[in-house]
């Protein structure tokens, strides 16, 4: 079973993106396949390295990260969404005219065709949002 | 690449907050990539395709003229769900008259908008590969 995750709501706010990561680590470990997770609305600022919550909860953030890096999944960040919000990479901060950029490692800015691919590779697409 | 049924459920007011934006911007793309397309209005998201939208109080972009523009990316399935229209107090008369033009009926008109029960509804969505909701 392939499996393409969108999330649509920021981390903290909402629990939507701490569910996705839960649903993915277990996917994974039943031996599934994550093909893409794509971040949408504010999801998008799930994939700010510049997020800093107290010592004694979960870093939302690092966790997808850590899950891309050792699982090697695809997380995309919508560029469209991304740009409302102030989400950047080091080529379109310059591009925007930007003093830095703030996306995490592991993530990658990219158009929402991304979204509609995964829906059609994946054999299921769930959406994790209000 | 391979073509998919994408159902696109509306469930949100116009404003107040992006979702209904967003999801317009998802189908465009799922149009582009010559996707099986179609879109729900259900709840709130009925008021998306209101007749005579104005945002002059609130500052905010009125878009929706682009739901006016679906028919010319071949997308002609919109299901307005009836008990969502009745509960607030609605009728077809309040809608767009959303249309596409048939090529292969000498480009007439024809209507976009399909009203349907929640049980027919139920019945569309089961019939779906991808159900994206916003």
């Amino acid at each position: 079973m392939k499996y393409s995750i969108m999330v649509n709501e920021g981390p903290y706010t909402h629990q939507a993106s701490d569910t996705a990561l839960h649903f993915c680590k277990a996917a994974l470990d039943a031996g599934y396949e994550i093909f893409r997770v794509f971040f949408y609305h504010d999801g998008v600022n799930n994939g700010t390295r510049y997020t800093v919550p107290p010592q004694d909860d979960r870093n939302i953030q690092k966790e997808w990260s850590k899950l891309a890096e050792a699982h090697e999944i695809d997380l995309v960040i919508c560029i469209a969404a991304a740009q409302r919000r102030g989400i950047m990479d080091a080529d379109e901060a310059k591009r925007q005219g930007l003093d830095g950029d703030n996306i995490a490692p592991g993530f990658r800015i990219s158009g929402l065709g991304q979204l509609i691919e995964g829906g059609i590779i994946a054999d299921r697409q769930l959406v994790f949002g209000d | 690449m391979a073509t998919k049924k994408f159902m696109f459920i509306n469930r949100k007011a116009p404003y107040g907050t992006v979702y209904a934006l967003e999801s317009l911007e998802v189908v465009l793309i799922g149009a582009a990539f010559e996707q099986d397309v179609s879109l729900a209005f259900i709840g709130d998201g009925v008021y998306q395709i209101a007749k005579g939208q104005s945002t002059d109080g609130i500052g905010m972009k009125n878009f929706s003229p682009t739901y006016k523009a679906l028919g010319d990316y071949e997308i002609t399935k919109l299901y307005v769900e009836k008990e969502s229209l009745e509960a607030r107090g609605l009728t077809l008369d309040d809608l767009m008259p959303l249309v596409w033009e048939d090529e292969d009926d000498d480009y007439a008109e024809k209507p976009s908008i399909r009203l349907v029960s929640s049980a027919e509804l139920a019945e569309v969505f089961d019939d779906q590969d991808v159900v994206l909701s916003f």
